[in-house]
């Protein structure tokens, strides 16, 4: 890195405090027939005051936030059992408790824990699953987290996907002096929020690599786009794309091996795929439109695009080592930023209803469109790792704010900042490594 | 998950200290693309003096500071999704080609911007339409391509914010900055 680049950018890795930067979740549409469950405050087996997180209640949180729950307030609970011996099933069958979590945590070295807990089928009066897990002050709202998703998986088949995080862009201080652009990474609820660059000049479409450990992003501080790819964890980045031009949209194959970009210093944008190691470039289309936001498929066999080619910006799809481009939606006069389900069926994308931009789901069987969102400006869909949600950016008011919905559209929530605009939210894939070291 | 704070804080302050520069005039001189050194200066006055123009005399200081020249006129807009150059702003680019044509060691930034509506990569290449299109109506005039720069900014940069009309109005624009 040269000297030059040194003034304008700040590279930060800071735990911030977690009350005022962090976003905060409110559930706008409830969910009909959500699972009644009861997590009871986790019990203290240690002398003083005991861990700084209620544990029970990150659990709980993540389990409402994801609709498929129904979580009973700590206020009606009639006992606190911390053991399953301890636990009189009749009691919470009559409260219409489905499932109960119980728990404790003991310490466990120098600044360790270790968390007992257990969940139960209260009807059949039967342990589902019950772990011993260590885990340190620092870990411990990752270590909730990571009993969610057991939880979560156990009642419903599913991988849960709250022990994962999101990257995001936010500003603040107006447009044009003293813009401060960040490009931070948190927790999927938002805390734990850590700056990774902060530039006076945008910054723009960040994207995970398929292990989590780095994102891509857009940089403008050099006044000029580059492609900047940067190591979560230790903050060391390497600049892969400045042409003359435009150098955006990176996207990772899933292979983590190349990155999908779109360049214009041939003439007008066009998607290219940039092969990593091997730093070499092939070209994917070549159309005078605009041809931006590429996508791949889950089994890297496709790529999707945005294209203008037609008129108005589509969605195009590209074999992925290059091949005959063809047009994927055909509905509504703008469909844009397409992203595949982790599964592979839908795409999700950006499209205009009326003089409305709108998130939308896009089977790709049926060529079904569901539209998920009801701002007039959202943008910027992104699946979560089990697919069970989209986290998006929308306005509230002329401040940006980030949203989460359900894909089947039931239960819609509000990821609020406290201050800044904040935009194009991405959510990182599955890791095993969020959680070592 | 590892933080090397102790390890950034050299680079924090070296930061620090280039940030307090760049506030005094310090410039990129970086040239990664190809012949591509863009020198862009906030207020679009690199090194002129400027000085107010006697009685009835002509103006004196650099052309692009005359208030009573088209050249003064620094920002054009567009119509939405519109890239071509309006009509009324046809005669503002053609007097900035023509400065350029008559001037042929002066160069100029065209920043292409956008207004909020639809997505930003999308809109990165709306704006880059609009750069280009202002870049064909300078060399029209006479200017050579090595002397134009162009930058697209999509939405990411707007002038005005809210989402109104008006806002967006004000920022569907390409910018001269010389």
């Amino acid at each position: 890195m040269t000297m030059r680049k040194l003034w304008i950018l700040l590279i930060l890795l800071m735990w911030h405090a977690q009350s005022a930067a962090s976003l905060t979740i409110e559930i706008t549409e409830g969910a009909e027939g959500a699972l009644p469950i009861a997590i009871v405050p986790f019990g203290w087996q240690g002398p003083g005051a005991g861990p700084s997180q209620d544990i029970a209640q990150v659990i709980r949180d993540d389990l409402k936030r994801s609709g498929r729950f129904n979580t009973m307030p700590v206020k009606d609970m009639l006992a606190r059992p911390q053991i399953g011996s301890e636990v009189e099933f009749r009691d919470w069958r009559v409260l219409g408790m489905e499932n109960l979590a119980v728990g404790q945590v003991k310490p466990n070295g120098a600044g360790g824990y270790l968390i007992r807990f257990q969940l139960f089928d209260v009807y059949k009066g039967e342990q589902l699953v019950g772990y011993n897990i260590p885990t340190t002050e620092r870990d411990l709202r990752a270590t909730a987290h990571y009993i969610a998703d057991i939880i979560y998986e156990k009642l419903t088949g599913q991988r849960g996907a709250f022990a994962t995080r999101i990257a995001y862009v936010i500003s603040t201080g107006g447009g044009k002096a003293g813009q401060q652009v960040s490009l931070k990474v948190a927790d999927a609820d938002g805390f734990n929020a850590q700056t990774i660059v902060t530039s006076d000049e945008p910054l723009m479409s960040p994207a995970w690599s398929p292990d989590g450990r780095k994102l891509a992003y857009v940089s403008f501080e050099n006044r000029k786009p580059s492609i900047y790819v940067q190591e979560v964890f230790t903050g060391k980045r390497e600049k892969v794309a400045s042409f003359k031009g435009i150098n955006g949209a990176p996207a990772w194959s899933p292979d983590g091996r190349k990155l999908a970009l779109t360049l214009s210093k041939d003439g007008s944008p066009d998607i290219y795929v940039y092969n990593l190691n091997k730093k070499t470039l092939q070209r994917l289309t070549s159309h005078y439109a605009i041809d931006t936001e590429p996508a791949w498929s889950p089994d890297g066999s496709q790529i999707v695009f945005t294209s203008d080619r037609g008129g108005k910006p589509q969605i195009y799809r590209v074999p992925a080592f290059g091949g005959e481009e063809k047009r994927v939606t055909f509905e509504g006069s703008y469909n844009a930023r397409a992203s595949y389900s982790p599964d592979g069926k839908s795409l999700t994308l950006v499209t205009r209803q009326g003089s409305d931009f709108r998130i939308g789901v896009l089977d790709l069987q049926s060529n079904a469109l569901q539209i998920l969102s009801e701002g007039r400006l959202d943008e910027s869909p992104s699946f979560a790792p089990n697919g069970s949600m989209v986290i998006y950016a929308t306005k509230i008011g002329s401040k940006g704010e980030l949203a989460a919905v359900s894909v089947d559209g039931r239960v819609r929530q509000r990821l609020a900042l406290q201050e800044g605009d904040v935009r194009e939210p991405v959510w990182s894939p599955y890791t095993r490594t969020d959680r070592s070291n | 998950m590892k933080l090397s704070i102790l390890k950034l804080i050299p680079v924090l302050a070296l930061s620090l200290v280039f940030a307090g520069c760049s506030s005094m005039g310090g410039k990129s001189d970086e040239t990664d693309g190809a012949g591509m050194g863009a020198e862009v200066s906030e207020a679009g006055q690199d090194g002129a003096q400027t000085s107010g123009a006697s009685a009835g005399g002509a103006w004196t200081g650099n052309a692009l500071d005359n208030p009573d020249s088209m050249l003064f006129t620094k920002v054009i807009y567009f119509d939405y999704d519109i890239s071509d150059v309006r009509a009324d702003f046809r005669d503002v680019v053609a007097a900035h080609g023509d400065y350029l044509a008559a001037n042929p060691s002066a160069s100029v930034t065209v920043e292409g911007h956008c207004d909020e509506r639809g997505s930003r990569e999308y809109n990165i290449g709306l704006g880059e339409r609009r750069a280009n299109a202002v870049k064909r109506l300078l060399m029209n005039q006479g200017a050579a391509e090595s002397q134009i720069i162009t930058v697209s900014y999509g939405e990411e940069r707007p002038d005005a914010m809210g989402s109104s009309e008006m806002s967006w109005a004000q920022n569907r624009r390409a910018v001269f900055a010389y």
